[in-house]
This record gives structure tokens, C-alpha cells and sequence, in this order.
């Protein structure tokens, strides 16, 4: 056992934070810079970093899950507006169906966002979110299609989507919302379908993603707050010489910690555990991470303050953030029920 | 990145999983039972026979050098079998690693890592808690020896202990944390009164105050030199917060397992609230599990204890205290009604977790000032 980065590791870690601070928002007011947001997206892509899952030409993906989190959590410290859970996710689904000409960037979910949407029939029943789409472009987002005792793939454009649904609460992720009724088209090609293993090791890496990113929201948001509670002046001290300031901040950082630690080992089960370990490992690590950045968040608004609670203030970007990866695969309490069915069986 | 046994590591576990299959001892839990505390010696020295104590240790003293991962999967195992957590003196093996003389090491290690001589630290003082270097017991030099006087509490198992790792103040003219000095004091001797004291949750032999009055330490016996107390007693406490040391995590993966055994026999008995405080339970221990994996593999980079110890001390705590918690409610309306009750142990020693090897409060004031670098007042 040797749970430390490799040496690639360590430089995919860095090169995600170094991008995040150049090119991610550093003020309310920057997110409405389209010119660097357009450039971040750039990078990333450039970076090769939403090829990640794609087929290595043995079916497996070209780096395992836990580059894929060391991104995510790397590219979420100061929320980064752009893509790439999505869009990994949606190319993860494609490796596994072997859907070479899948054209889909981001995956549609339920109305709850907790699973993949599915859909019987030619046109959606219900409205569907894709999650993490880009903000401008004609994304395609798939859908899960029943198919005997497996899944296949399909497409619904998102051209066609109910544009006005973008945005929600996370001012850094695009929701798509995908009105009743969306026509959804094969994709041709599909090598093999998709088995319940797969499903189930997908939604492992999507919940070792949202827990990652979780991970990266609570150091971006504590680095941010133990800043200004060492600036701010009350009393003609920083407030952050306070017992009791200081002690709400020494809690966020265990939080975090502890965060990491199963954060890293769900993202690494992906991959290297069963299908159903990976699933546990995944569940533990969300619901651990979803309560954790909760508290986090929340302490970083007291600790601002007044200002913490102005639209100007960057920390309610960091806890909309937390609320929608909390949201996506499955909040604290979804992940509990079934740790408690898994482990309890049924009553 | 890599969280499965090498070759090694699994041949390692195999092995001490035959070992258990047969010699699990099956006492009760060390939180909840004097039966545990009385036969804790031949637990460790049993332990150790077989080759599965005192691993991460150096072999001159009977340690196994091997990475300090292995202590992980001893601790699995453990969990796994249903046996005792391993003894939790890995802090004190520390401190005279780290600060004694060789000849001090090489007469005082062999026989606390093999469990046959048996220690206790005596740090605390009613007088001195978490401002230890308050402390007031004194060491006056006396010819070969020193002579020792004061009042320590808080002493686990000192009615049994052989040895006393002792802080005391040499030097009652030096700044409070400078006049401080440590010793290997033998317990068996006159002018050491032993007052043991009963837990909340009614076990006795854990805790202990003892008295000294004129007990004698030969000046040999000091362990680093005069006024390096503070040190060394830092030393101790910093590993002292340390769940990878102290092997905690096979005791709460142990009372989960219990747990979640209980619910499952009769799934119609427990109300789903109870249920999720079950879930949240093994979801704690979990983490620590991993944060241990993390933090000694840490260590194979040769990265130093730190004030990080802090925050994993308050990372242990939180998980004792949900796992009691866990206890409580899986008991119900049984640990409000039977005094013996292993839930309503489980839960009242819990409550400990935040004061013992530094309190929770303490351990704030560390991550704040020392991890997180915020102003002190």
C-alpha cells in the first residue's frame, strides 16, 4: 500500500491548481469575463484533460480515476467555469459501450440529477438536466436506452433543448434543462452494451469526481477565508486571532482532511475494486464529503462576516458550487440510505 | 497510487490472519470491561511472540523494521477478526527512540516493545492539564539518584505498571517549560502511593492517580538530558494524537462490525434513524481507516510529525464519539434502563476521546495557530 501521488500525479495535481489560479474567476465580477472563461476552456482542452476516459485501444481509459479526480478537486479549488466532470463522464459512458462515434459531451441526468437518465421511446417523458455542458455550442447530451438485460446509448441534441434552463444554482457549472418531450436519436456504432457493472463503476467515478471536487471546494474556500480572517480587524486585532474564529476554522481543516483521505481512496477504487467495492468506497466518500463541504462553506460565510453574505463576496460561489456537486449522483442522505441498505439489509 | 498489499504486505496478512484464526483471545472491549485491562499484558506479549507487534521498530530493540503501512493492515486485521485493538504504546517507544541514550534504549525498549515490562507516563497533575509545564512534581538531585515528590493523575494503568515514564521539574529555579526533565522511574518501591480511579462508565483499572513521596530514581535513568522534559514530553504527546500510533482504528471498525451485526439479526427492531447513525458510524470509521493509509504512507517519504497530529487526534475523537453515539441508539431504551449496559459503556468512555492526550480545545488551538498559521491573541 502506498496511497502517495506518483510522480505524473504530483505534476497533474500541480498543473490543475497552477491553470485554476491563473485562469479561473478570482472575483464575483470575473465570472462575467466570457474572454477568460473562453481561454480556461481552451486550456483544458488543449491540456488533453477531457480525453482522460477515453479508450486507451484496450477498452480500458487512458488514465484512471484518480487523474480524473486530481483534476477535478485540482480545477475546483477556485472553481474553474468550465467543463470537465461532465464531459468526462459522458466520454467514460461512450469507452464502455465502445461508442467510437458517440458525439455526446455531457450526460443527461434524472430530474433528481442522481442517476443517468433513461429513456423507452422516441421523445423524453420527463424534463432531464445535462449536467456541467458548456455554456455556448451544440452539446449533445446521451441517455441511457434499456436494451434486453443491458443499456444502450443514445443522443438527444442539446441544440434542440430548452436553451432558457440554463444556469441554477452553481454559478460555475452550466445545468442544460431538457424539456419533456426532446427527441432523442440512436448512436450508430455500439460495440457492446452496457452491463450493469458498467453502470455501476460509472457511477463510481461519478461519485469520486463530485467528491473530489467537494475535496477542492473546502481547501479553495478555508485558503480564502483563513486569508481575511488573518486581514480583517476587529477590536484592533484580526479576528482570526480569536479562539473562537480559530477554532471553527481548526474544525473545516479536519473536515477537509479527513475529505481527502477517502476522497483519494473512492477515486483510486474506480478503477482498482470490483464494480460493487468501488461503488461503496464511492458512497462513503460522498457522503463524508457532501456533509463536510456543508460545514465548511458554511463556516467560511460567518467567518466574512457581513461581507460574506454580499453577492460580491466569493464564498457563496464556493458553497453554490458544493451544493450542486452535492446534489449530482446523490446528496448525504441518498448515500447513507444505501450505505445503510448495503450493510443493514433490508427491514 | 496504490492502496493494495504488495507482495510482501499480503504474505504479511495471510499470515497474521492464520495466526488469529486461532489465538484471538476474545476479550471484551478495552472501553467497557476491567476484564480487558487485566489481560491486556498477555494480549501484547502473545502479540508479540508471534511477530506481529512492534513492527515498524527497530530489531535491535525486538521491532521488525519493516514501512509503517504494515501497521495498517495489523490493525484490519484485528478489526476483522473480532480481536483485541494492539496495545497503544507506540508514543512512548517514540520518545525514548527519539530522545534517549543508546544504553538507555537498549535497556528500557526490549521490554516495553515485548509487553513484558509493563509502563505508564506520569504527565499530568491536578494542577497541571492542559497547561502541563504548570506541573509541580519535583526530581532533587540526592547523590547516584533523584528523589522524587508530587501528585500524578490520570495515570493509566499504574497499578500494574513496572515502569513510570516520569516528567518532573529539576530545576525549580528555570523558566516554567525549561526546568523540566524526564525519567524511566521503577514503580515496585516504597514512597509510591497508588489511588486507583473510577471511569464514568464504571471501569477501574485504567485510571489512576499516584503519589510520590521521596521515590527514588537512580540518575541514570534520566532519558535525554536535564531540562529537555518539554521536549520530549512534546514529542510523546504529538505521537500521542496520532490514531496510526495508537491503533484505534481496529477498535472502532470493531464496534461498528458489533454494530451493524446486532441490527442485521433483528432488522424490525430498530427504527431507520438508528439505522443511518449505524451508517454514519461505519462511514466515520472508514474515514479514519483511510486517513491513516494516507498519513503512513506519508511517512514513507520520511515526512515528520507535525502539529497535523492535532488534526488527526480531532478527526479520532469525532469518530469515538459517533461511534458511541451509534452504541447509544442501537441500545435504546436498554442503556437508559441496565446500568451494565456495553452500549452505555461504549458511549460514556467516548466522551473521553476529546479530553485524554490533549483536549479538544487544545488540539484547536494547534490547527489553527500551527497548521492554518492564524494570528495568535
Amino acid at each position: 500500500m502506498d496511497t502517495r501521488d506518483t510522480t505524473e500525479q504530483a505534476e497533474l495535481r500541480a498543473g490543475a491548481r497552477k491553470l485554476a489560479r491563473e485562469l479561473g474567476p478570482a472575483t464575483v465580477a470575473e465570472l462575467d469575463d466570457s474572454t477568460r472563461a473562453k481561454r480556461l476552456a481552451a486550456a483544458v482542452h488543449d491540456a488533453g484533460w477531457l480525453e482522460l476516459r477515453d479508450d486507451a485501444g484496450d477498452g480500458g481509459p487512458l488514465a484512471s480515476g484518480v487523474e480524473a479526480a486530481i483534476l477535478a478537486e485540482g480545477l475546483a479549488e477556485r472553481v474553474a467555469d468550465t467543463p470537465l466532470a461532465g464531459p468526462l463522464l459522458a466520454r467514460d459512458l461512450a469507452r464502455r459501450a465502445g461508442a467510437a462515434d458517440a458525439a455526446a459531451t455531457v450526460v443527461a441526468f434524472s430530474p433528481d440529477l442522481v442517476e443517468a437518465a433513461r429513456v423507452e421511446g422516441p421523445t423524453t417523458a420527463t424534463t432531464l438536466h445535462a449536467v456541467d455542458a458548456s455554456i455556448e455550442g451544440s452539446d449533445a447530451a446521451c441517455v441511457l436506452v434499456p436494451d434486453g438485460d443491458g443499456c444502450r446509448l443514445a443522443e438527444i441534441a442539446l441544440a434542440d433543448a430548452d436553451r432558457s434552463g440554463v444556469g441554477g444554482a452553481d454559478l460555475t457549472r452550466a445545468v442544460r434543462t431538457i424539456a419533456e418531450g426532446a427527441r432523442v436519436r440512436d448512436v450508430s456504432g455500439q460495440r457492446r452494451p452496457l452491463r450493469t457493472d458498467d453502470l455501476v463503476a460509472w457511477n463510481a467515478l461519478g461519485l469520486a469526481l463530485t467528491s473530489a471536487e467537494l475535496v477542492g471546494i473546502m481547501r479553495g474556500v478555508l485558503d480564502i477565508t483563513v486569508a481575511y480572517a488573518s486581514e480583517r480587524r476587529q477590536f484592533g486585532v484580526p479576528v482570526g486571532s480569536f479562539q473562537s474564529v480559530q477554532h471553527l476554522l481548526a474544525e473545516s481543516c479536519c473536515l477537509l482532511e479527513g475529505s481527502h483521505s477517502v476522497a483519494l481512496h473512492a477515486s483510486w477504487a474506480v478503477d482498482d475494486l470490483p464494480p460493487d467495492d468501488a461503488l461503496a468506497a464511492a458512497r462513503v466518500a460522498k457522503a463524508y464529503c457532501a456533509r463536510a463541504a456543508r460545514t465548511v462553506c458554511e463556516t467560511a460565510i460567518q467567518v466574512h462576516g457581513g461581507i460574506g453574505n454580499t453577492w460580491e463576496c466569493m464564498v457563496h460561489v464556493y458553497l453554490r458550487r458544493a451544493l450542486l456537486c452535492t446534489q449530482w449522483f446523490g446528496d448525504d442522505r441518498i448515500q447513507l440510505r444505501r450505505i445503510e441498505q448495503d450493510r443493514l439489509g433490508a427491514r | 497510487m496504490d492502496y493494495r498489499d504488495s507482495p510482501a504486505e499480503a504474505d504479511f496478512r495471510a499470515r497474521l490472519r492464520a495466526w488469529l484464526a486461532d489465538h484471538n483471545p476474545g476479550l471484551p472491549s478495552s472501553s467497557t470491561d476491567d476484564e480487558y485491562w487485566s489481560r491486556q499484558a498477555e494480549w501484547h506479549t502473545a502479540l508479540y511472540d508471534a511477530g506481529f507487534f512492534g513492527l515498524s521498530w527497530p530489531s535491535r530493540y525486538g521491532g521488525h523494521e519493516l514501512p509503517t503501512v504494515f501497521d495498517v493492515i495489523l490493525d484490519e486485521e484485528l478489526a476483522t477478526a473480532g480481536a483485541p485493538p494492539r496495545p497503544s504504546l507506540g508514543y512512548l517507544v517514540q520518545g525514548i527512540t527519539t530522545h534517549g541514550s543508546e544504553t538507555i534504549k537498549d535497556r528500557l525498549l526490549p521490554g516495553l516493545i515485548s509487553g513484558r515490562e509493563r509502563w505508564c507516563q506520569g504527565f499530568s497533575e491536578p494542577d497541571a492539564g492542559s497547561d502541563l509545564a504548570a506541573l509541580r512534581t519535583t526530581a532533587a538531585r540526592d547523590g547516584d539518584d533523584y528523589v522524587i515528590d508530587g501528585h500524578k493523575v490520570w495515570t493509566s494503568y499504574s497499578d500494574v505498571a513496572d515502569w513510570c515514564f516520569l516528567l518532573a521539574r529539576t530545576d525549580p529555579e528555570a523558566a516554567k517549560h525549561k526546568g523540566l526533565s524526564a525519567f524511566a522511574l521503577p514503580m515496585d518501591q516504597p514512597g509510591i502511593e497508588q489511588r486507583p480511579l473510577t471511569m464514568i462508565n464504571g471501569i477501574t483499572k485504567e485510571f489512576g492517580q499516584v503519589l510520590f513521596d521521596g521515590a527514588r530514581v537512580p540518575a541514570e535513568n534520566m532519558i535525554g538530558e536535564p531540562g529537555e522534559g518539554w521536549r520530549i514530553a512534546m514529542t510523546i504527546v504529538g505521537h500521542e494524537r496520532e490514531p496510526g500510533e495508537l491503533g484505534y482504528v481496529a477498535r472502532y471498525a470493531k464496534t461498528v462490525k458489533e454494530l451493524e451485526e446486532t441490527v442485521r439479526a433483528t432488522p424490525d427492531a430498530f427504527p431507520s434513524d438508528r439505522r443511518l447513525d449505524v451508517a454514519w458510524a461505519h462511514v466515520q470509521a472508514e474515514m479514519l481507516r483511510l486517513h491513516v493509509c494516507r498519513r503512513l504512507s506519508e511517512r514513507l517519504d520520511g515526512v515528520e510529525h507535525g502539529p497535523s497530529g492535532s488534526v488527526d487526534k480531532l478527526l479520532m475523537t469525532w469518530v469515538e464519539q459517533t461511534v458511541g453515539g451509534a452504541a447509544l441508539g442501537v441500545s435504546g431504551p436498554k442503556a437508559a434502563l441496565d446500568a451494565e449496559d456495553v452500549a452505555l459503556k461504549i458511549y460514556l468512555y467516548s466522551r473521553a476521546q476529546s479530553v485524554m492526550g490533549g483536549t479538544s480545545q487544545i488540539q484547536k488551538n494547534i490547527v489553527a495557530t500551527r497548521v492554518l498559521g492564524l494570528p495568535t491573541g
